[in-house]
């Protein structure tokens, strides 16, 4: 099947050759951090984790929201999302991919990575983080190249992927438990240092996985010819309604207990984040930005007239990935950080290198994803011209 | 190393007989196969042990050195001034090839000094006294009994050694993912941003310099230990006190010990600790 991937319209290659230098500088711009050190970062001994680590964690939530698409069909027998089952998957398995390369690019010692699996050490986060990630990556792979192989015959999926099906929907909880986990039990930090964490990571990351999904699925139908379905992207919606509700509840349930309790450490980094600390202000305009397009899009996410319009939802969606983006991708990383111990304020601001990098990653994300969906997408409109 | 010869080759024979030799009692003590490898051999891999087949393990120590089974600093707040604390980073910077970076966001720094209200942010108040205001405080890895930088380390490249509680770095198996940074409490931690060698303003032969790409921090002189010889910066603050007639601003000692210098300085004096609140148990003790 993968060879329906290097044939395409003119578009397909120029979108491909387009991302192809992208992987090109960040790949340039990595080999000059790997000789001269992750100095040449905006990283310190005070934020020592960066957009790196920002994006990893943002983009874990991505690829676990693949569950959401799961879980209605396989428990809940929702017929309708058939259709987009393996969009999301091969969703999960772009948004995987860039994880373990953001994790990897942020290593001060890449060619040691493998220390982790030659001392296994089961008290550290990150080991298991290792494992479920890779485990998910595994997964993905694995249950969507079967599906796909499968609706190629035009037969039904074989009976013993059910297993790797079910084992699939904990595995994606859990891999956004874990990245959770790596914050929310180190002592010292307050901002992470919350219960609530998991559950805010899982809320955020149901809303702004479906909402990617909605747009990759609006572009699908005016690119090819294959229709994810309105049915399909209208529940979606929805999720992606519940999913921000709630994220928006829990961020707010942080702020109550932080500022009726009164307790300094739980209040400096929410105060740093939205109206600077000892006069540094650098994510104050971030945050807000996060805040106003949070808004923006419940308000078209719950009015439903908005919500049906799918321009409408469209606009909603961007804003529930840019609101999601910066709050988990910026705020919460960077904010852990300030104030350091020492309750001094050191601020973080992403180089040139840092940047090209960055984009080089997700290019590379978008060029597994452009690759699988490719496939996918082609087989998709083969069985539907057989079946007309 | 934990392992001397005899234990050493009772694992290995026990390795190589296979699970029967094993007293399933002890498997099923500890839930984790790897934790009771560990366990088992005092810190080494299954892959690490299979080396030690060809390579004899080097678990001697000379008969000279200092042992303990809690290390622990006691600084003397009363004794502290500019000149004690650039003598004290003078001398641990200069033994253990720290180099002197400007930059304060790319700094490495083992030992150095803050001042009260920012090394005990919940302590101070404004009505603290002036001359406990502007006392520069000596701040250093805290060597914390319940290390949350060992729990989070993903290789044990940082570690808690078992004989004498030092918290250690391995500068060879750390990847650098500064997970150890994000969970020090105490801001001890220092990264190498930058290849640190040209920074390092004179070389001492007799330690390793570092490479860009791993943490370090102060290991509470291990290998002065090692040779009988107390800390670098304890040695240079007892020097300049006894010089100026003072009591000494740093004494080192071991905690398990009740007739130790350090268990005398904590019984005679009101001590205070870094965030004792977090639970990490730090070792290192200001007397004030």
């Amino acid at each position: 099947m993968l060879e329906k991937a290097f044939v395409g319209g003119r578009t397909y290659l120029t979108w491909m050759a387009c991302l192809l230098v992208f992987m090109g500088f960040g790949f340039i711009s990595w080999l000059f951090q790997f000789t001269e050190g992750l100095g040449v970062t905006g990283m310190s001994r005070d934020i020592s984790w960066g957009v790196y680590i920002a994006n990893f964690t943002f983009l874990v939530g991505v690829a676990a929201a693949a569950v959401m698409v799961v879980i209605p069909y396989y428990i809940h027998h929702y017929k309708a999302f058939g259709r987009i089952t393996i969009l999301a998957e091969f969703l999960g398995v772009a948004a995987v991919s860039m994880c373990l390369l953001f994790i990897l690019v942020d290593l001060g010692n890449p060619v040691r990575a493998l220390n982790v699996a030659l001392h296994p050490t089961p008290n550290s986060i990150l080991f298991w983080d290792m494992i479920v990630l890779n485990g998910y990556l595994f997964l993905n792979i694995f249950i969507g190249w079967n599906i796909l192989s499968a609706e190629r015959k035009n037969s039904p999926p074989p009976r013993w992927l059910k297993p790797f099906i079910y084992l699939s929907i904990p595995w994606a909880i859990s891999i956004h438990t874990v990245t959770a986990f790596l914050y929310a039990g180190l002592p010292g930090r307050h901002f992470w240092l919350t219960a609530i964490m998991a559950a805010r990571f899982l809320a955020s990351a149901f809303a702004a996985g479906p909402a990617m999904l909605i747009l990759f699925c609006l572009i699908v139908r005016r690119t090819t010819k294959f229709d994810p379905g309105k049915e399909q992207i209208r529940t979606l919606a929805g999720i992606v309604t519940y999913a921000m509700i709630l994220n928006v509840f829990f961020f707010l349930l942080e702020t109550f207990t932080a500022f009726y309790s009164q307790i300094p450490g739980h209040m400096h980094t929410i105060q740093y984040l939205f109206g600077g600390l000892h006069g540094h202000t650098g994510l104050v305009p971030w945050m807000w930005a996060a805040t106003f397009f949070a808004a923006v899009a419940l308000v078209l996410l719950i009015v439903p007239a908005a919500r049906r319009a799918e321009d409408v939802l469209a606009v909603a969606c961007v804003c529930v990935f840019i609101a999601c983006y910066i709050d988990k991708g910026v705020g919460l990383v960077i904010g852990g950080f300030i104030p350091n111990p020492f309750e001094r304020v050191t601020e973080y601001v992403a180089t040139v290198p840092e940047v090209l990098i960055t984009l080089g990653v997700w290019a590379t994300g978008f060029f597994i994803m452009s690759l699988l969906y490719k496939v996918a997408i082609t087989v998709k409109e083969e069985q539907e011209q057989l079946k007309a | 190393m934990g392992v001397d010869r005899r234990k050493f080759l009772k694992i290995a024979g026990m390795s190589t007989l296979g699970a029967a030799a094993i007293p399933a009692t002890s498997v099923l003590a500890t839930t984790n196969p790897v934790e009771w490898m560990y366990e088992q051999t005092g810190g080494f891999t299954p892959s690490e042990l299979l080396l030690h087949f060809f390579h004899k393990p080097a678990g001697f120590k000379p008969a000279d050195a200092l042992t303990g089974s809690r290390w622990a600093m006691v600084v003397n707040v009363k004794s502290l001034d500019e000149e004690v604390v650039e003598a004290c980073k003078e001398a641990c910077h200069h033994v253990h090839n720290v180099p002197e970076i400007d930059n304060p966001k790319h700094e490495v720094k083992w030992i150095w000094e803050d001042e009260y209200g920012h090394v005990f942010p919940a302590k101070h108040h404004e009505y603290v006294a002036e001359k406990y205001e502007h006392t520069p405080f000596l701040v250093m890895c805290n060597h914390c009994f319940n290390a949350p930088c060992v729990r989070v380390c993903p290789t044990r490249a940082t570690f808690k050694r078992k004989s004498d509680g030092i918290v250690m770095m391995d500068m060879h198996r750390c990847i650098g993912c500064r997970f150890c940074m994000a969970a020090c409490p105490y801001g001890s931690r220092s990264f190498n941003w930058k290849d640190p060698r040209p920074y390092i303003r004179k070389e001492n032969p007799g330690y390793p310099t570092r490479t860009k790409g791993v943490v370090e921090k102060c290991q509470f002189c291990a290998e002065r230990l090692a040779k009988g010889e107390i800390p670098a910066c304890v040695e240079a603050a007892q020097k300049i006190s006894k010089e100026k007639g003072k009591e000494p601003a740093l004494a080192f000692g071991d905690l398990g010990d009740p007739n130790s210098e350090v268990r005398a300085l904590l019984r005679e004096n009101y001590s205070i600790r870094r965030k004792p609140e977090l639970g990490t148990g730090p070792n290192v003790y200001y007397i004030v």
